[in-house]
């Protein structure tokens, strides 16, 4: 059994790992509907996040156990719906909090927002929102690690929407000729918005990839154990010069495309498929698994109130930041401190 | 002492000697290792550094470049060339949705210093697509910077600025420069993006040219200068950013302007001159700004269209004229052009 290989730690760093970014992302819910109760109100609240954001909650599971294979100087680019990596890679909480509010000390000093996420001290090398943007950029970084002799790897997350570009058929062909140290991560929601992948793709992902010359494998992403033991082999061959690996991870996503609230009822959405999907939410499956092990209820409880305090915290460093200036709107065109 | 140096061998020494200082540097593009080396610039560095510098690339320029920025971004100086400007229009997507935004978009956290040089190539009946000047397409994305050298000394000068700053550049190179040669000293030396050079000073009149234009500009101002009429001529050299500051005191002075583009006349780089120096200096012209470019058609095969499609000196001639003489008369068209025909050599 694929969960036997890994330790009750590394199950519980993965728990933890989730459950930030379910807290986190379900604390932006909840400032949502506040400011939105103080919009409708006619009250301009004094602190609030107003960019498109793009919640993970239900897809955890790829992001936290891909970036879970990964060391610290290893590095990932993401997608509009960047939260999940950004943290799983261990980007900072307050920075995301602060860059969602809009805030100086945000991680990208509120230039980026909800979509452009950044920690480079952690290897998060941003995120794009232009869709299939993210997956070039991952083989520059694996094409470096290997011109340098450096066995970092490179990470692309993307959407089953990014399939379909060009650049996606460029960067894979591209990547397997030089063998590059790089995983493409696609986690397969199954929408790109509202559109179904059956009504847009013609293949699965992985014969995509197979036939452009990269190893491919499906993942669970209700079974963090699945996604580890995909990426922990994917690592593995790309450290090993072996060249990339595709993992498709299969996962639902639980709220709209956009915003804070659930789109069931429309187009193709239907309650029935979330709810079978809830019904295998990789947090509740891996605490089950926890639980098994013998894993005491008090060990996870303890964690949720832990993350709980981080996330809290982290709004509140945000609501206490100060805005930007308004002159700061000339800097940082070409790096730290570049002429306007 | 002086040193004569083509356009393409100031490339590639430039080339040479950032690859030798920064062992991050490496070059790739389509064809960059076959022996013709985008018209010799790039045969010095594939000789010196081997494949695994300098390297030929699939046919995808979207993806590499974006390649390239994910390389800048994690600590290498990527030079990608494309044999002509349109293959570029191919990169679009990286070049102004990703290279020019990712220090923006990161709060400065990040940089992603790539260069991409590019060939405009005209002439031989390249016709619509391999020909085009694109530089006004690429000048409104902040956090890029686009510059057009038109001498020697500048094409090396200007590359080494652009390999070791932190923006992304993009460098645009008339194929008609590349044989020109110039004065062009050894060793390591920046010239600074964003500076215009005056190439000629003159009190009558400023033409403001933009790389080939450049040599057709100082072709007219000798005619000119026969009739009377004293031409001030300068290369813009960058084009994002522009040097307001040398167009705008030089035009002060003469009270005239013409632009001098290579690319199209409409929505061209004369266009936003023009309309800075009517913002900046209404009251002291004497005249009306005039721009000299490219018709509004696609770039025609047939020597007798492409004869009339590119604007010369003798355009310039007669553009000057009517502004300092109030006529309009002389030759319209390139009529020069054949001299730069040479036998048929291959694809590029
Ligand atoms: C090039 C491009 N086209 C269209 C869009 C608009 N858009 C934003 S997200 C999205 C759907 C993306 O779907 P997918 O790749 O599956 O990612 P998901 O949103 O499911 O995470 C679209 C069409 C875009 N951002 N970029
Ligand atoms: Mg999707």
């Amino acid at each position: 059994m694929i969960q036997q290989a890994f330790s009750d730690d590394e199950l519980l760093r993965g728990d933890r790992a989730m459950l930030l970014v379910r807290r986190a992302e379900e604390r932006v819910v909840r400032q949502y509907a506040e400011q939105n109760a103080d919009f409708a109100r006619g009250v301009q609240p004094a602190h609030a996040i107003k960019c498109p954001t793009h919640l993970s909650i239900g897809q955890e599971g790829a992001a936290v156990g891909v970036c879970q294979e990964l060391n610290v100087d290893d590095v990932a680019i993401s997608t509009h719906r960047c939260h999940a990596h950004y943290l799983a890679k261990g980007g900072d909480l307050r920075a995301m909090m602060a860059e969602l509010f809009g805030k100086s000390t945000g991680c990208a000093r509120g230039k980026g927002g909800s979509m452009h996420l950044v920690d480079p001290d952690v290897g998060m090398l941003g995120a794009s929102a232009i869709v299939g943007g993210s997956i070039p950029l991952a083989v520059g970084a694996a094409l470096s690690a290997q011109m340098q002799g450096r066995t970092r790897v490179a990470v692309a997350f993307f959407g089953d929407g990014a399939v379909e570009q060009g650049v996606f058929h460029e960067s894979l062909a591209f990547a397997a000729l030089r063998r590059l140290p790089v995983l493409f991560v696609c986690e397969n929601n199954f929408y790109a918005t509202l559109s179904h992948v059956e009504a847009r793709q013609p293949v699965g992902i992985p014969q995509r990839a197979t036939g452009l010359g990269v190893a491919s494998v499906t993942a669970d992403g209700s079974d963090l154990a699945d996604v580890l033991h995909a990426a922990r082999g994917a690592v593995r061959r790309a450290r090993a010069g072996e060249g990339p690996t595709l993992i498709e991870v299969r996962a639902y996503r639980w709220m709209s495309h956009v915003g804070t609230e659930p789109d069931t009822g429309r187009m193709k959405r239907s309650a029935e498929e979330l709810a079978l999907w809830k019904d295998r939410c990789p947090l509740a499956v891996l605490r089950v698994r926890l639980a098994a092990r013998g894993v005491p209820a008090a060990t996870l409880d303890a964690m949720g109130t832990e993350v709980d305090a981080a996330v809290e915290d982290a709004v509140e460093f945000a609501r206490r930041s100060p805005a930007p200036s308004p002159e700061d709107l000339f800097t940082h065109l070409a790096g730290e401190g570049a002429p306007s | 002492m002086t040193r004569l140096l083509a356009y393409s061998d100031a490339l590639a020494e430039a080339t040479t000697l950032a690859m030798e200082r920064d062992p991050a540097v490496f070059l790739m593009g389509v064809g960059v290792d076959d022996p013709g080396g985008i018209f010799g610039s790039t045969t010095l560095p594939h000789d010196r550094f081997g494949d695994a510098r300098v390297f030929d690339t699939p046919i995808s320029e979207c993806a590499l470049t974006g390649a390239a920025i994910g390389a800048a971004l994690t600590g290498m100086r990527p030079l990608m060339v494309h044999a002509r400007c349109d293959f570029l229009l191919l990169t679009l997507d990286q070049l102004a949705n990703h290279a020019a935004k990712w220090s923006y978009m990161s709060g400065g956290r990040l940089s992603a210093p790539v260069v991409v040089r590019a060939v405009i190539g005209r002439g031989w009946g390249q016709a619509a697509q391999h020909s085009q000047s694109v530089q006004a397409a690429l000048a409104p994305f902040p956090g890029m910077q686009v510059i057009m050298p038109a001498t020697a000394y500048d094409a090396k000068g200007m590359l080494l600025s652009a390999l070791t700053g932190r923006w992304p550049v993009v460098c645009l190179e008339h194929r008609w420069l590349y044989g020109l040669k110039d004065d062009v000293p050894e060793g390591f030396y920046t010239v600074e993006i964003g500076r215009a050079r005056t190439a000629r000073a003159g009190t009558d009149a400023t033409v403001v040219a933009l790389s080939h234009m450049v040599v057709e500009a100082m072709k007219a101002a000798d005619v000119l200068a026969k009739e009377g009429i004293d031409v001030e001529v300068v290369d813009l050299r960058s084009v994002v950013p522009w040097d307001r500051e040398t167009v705008c005191a030089s035009v002060r002075r003469t009270g005239r302007l013409v632009v001098a583009d290579t690319g199209p006349r409409s929505f061209g780089v004369g266009a936003e001159i023009a309309a800075v120096v009517n913002e900046e200096l209404f009251g002291e012209l004497r005249a009306p700004v005039r721009r000299v470019g490219l018709p509004d058609v696609p770039t025609p095969c047939a020597p007798v269209l492409e004869a009339a499609f590119y604007p010369g000196s003798a355009d310039l001639v007669r553009t000057v004229r009517a502004l300092v003489r109030g006529v309009d008369h002389g030759a319209r068209g390139d009529a020069s052009a054949a001299r730069h025909d040479k036998p048929f050599s291959g694809a590029f």
